[in-house]
């Protein structure tokens, strides 16, 4: 009973901080100094058409760098902790058949899915999208055909494999933008062509190509991990 | 209409507080957590918004020389892109960890887990 009346008094609290920052709160008329750099420049610096692609990927390309790198942790340690079950999957009996709907349609549909991801993590710098957009759809691809069959089992060295030579490729190509460009992670040691155009914003469709993999391979392991390790 | 988004943001927070407060099973609090997480990116993205402006994507209608009048800021969205993102990696931890939690006490009630309690 005490713990419920702390609880609701805590959160009263914080309501009322919200409420005021909620009455208080002001749109902007106009962009602020850093947005409106963003807005005027981006297109003849980066030469990418969709302004937050160019902010997440060069401007910010080292917090990104370092993001994936947090997802790496988390697939890594997720992995690690579950990893003592693994033994126990192989000794699952009578799962109850999936049905046909969903083993025929994740047939159909796997292929198409993983399509429309790399779709768009190729577009990233064009469309709304990404990397880690079409990373999610990869491995939401990869979560339907778990789902039509609990047991399959996807290649663990495969999967990181191409995690771990996505993400090296990707650092090796922030250095070549250190020697060649202006600097770590800068995508214009490619011409960064005209803008709108597919094969244009210089290295960031391949960096975004890079992060896709990565985070649709960490994404597929952490689902691996944690359906391997399902019903002891 | 930022108002509004920023209001159910908020209102999200709060019900995902109010849930990994009240609740005793570990799943509720993580499901909690997520609901708020989604009401934070929810607030972040509607600092963004600007009436009558559109996305942050050059292009025939929206050419750069008017691109600062025309498009909405594109930091917020940028920021929460990498928040979501975080977001999924750390309830995959939470959800590892309630697995392990499981796999010890054979309970995802809260209150059996009294080793860390004063």
């Amino acid at each position: 009973m005490i713990k419920r009346f702390i609880a609701l008094v805590l959160l009263l609290t914080i309501g009322a901080i919200f409420a005021v920052l909620l009455l208080g709160y002001e749109p902007d008329a106009e962009l602020n100094t850093t947005a409106r750099y963003y807005a005027d420049h981006t297109a003849q610096d980066i030469g990418s058409a969709n302004i937050v692609t160019a902010i997440v990927v060069t401007y910010r390309g080292l917090d990104t760098l370092g993001e994936v790198t947090v997802l790496f942790l988390a697939a890594a340690i997720v992995g690690l902790v579950l990893s003592q079950g693994r033994q126990a999957a192989a000794t699952r009996r009578g799962l109850t058949p999936v049905g046909e709907l969903l083993t025929t349609g994740s047939r159909f549909l796997a292929p198409l899915i993983m399509l429309l991801g790399v779709y768009i993590f190729v577009n990233g710098h064009l469309t709304p999208g990404g990397g880690f957009q079409g990373g999610a759809v990869i491995a939401s691809g990869m979560l339907l055909l778990l789902l039509a069959d609990p047991l399959k089992h996807f290649s663990h060295g495969l999967i990181s494999t191409l995690e771990s030579l996505s993400g090296l490729l990707y650092v090796a190509i922030g250095l070549l933008g250190l020697f060649l460009a202006g600097g770590f992670l800068d995508n214009r040691f490619l011409p960064t062509g005209e803008l709108g155009a597919l094969a244009s914003a210089g290295a960031i469709p391949l960096i975004y190509s890079l992060i896709g993999l990565k985070v649709g391979a960490e994404f597929s392991s952490m689902l691996a991990s944690l359906t391997e390790t399902e019903e002891l | 209409m930022a108002h509004l988004a920023m209001a159910t943001g908020f209102l999200l927070i709060l019900i995902g507080f109010y849930g990994a407060l009240t609740n005793r099973n570990i799943l509720r609090m993580i499901v909690a957590f997520t609901v708020a997480d989604s009401g934070v990116n929810l607030v972040i993205v509607a600092i963004g918004y600007m009436r009558g402006r559109t996305a942050p994507i050059l292009d025939a209608t929206v050419p750069v020389a008017t691109a600062a009048a025309r498009i909405i800021d594109p930091v917020p969205q940028a920021l929460v892109l990498t928040a979501i993102v975080i977001g999924v990696g750390v309830t995959a931890l939470m959800l590892a960890y309630a697995y392990k939690l499981y796999e010890k006490k054979h309970s995802l009630d809260i209150g059996q887990f009294t080793e860390l309690k004063w």
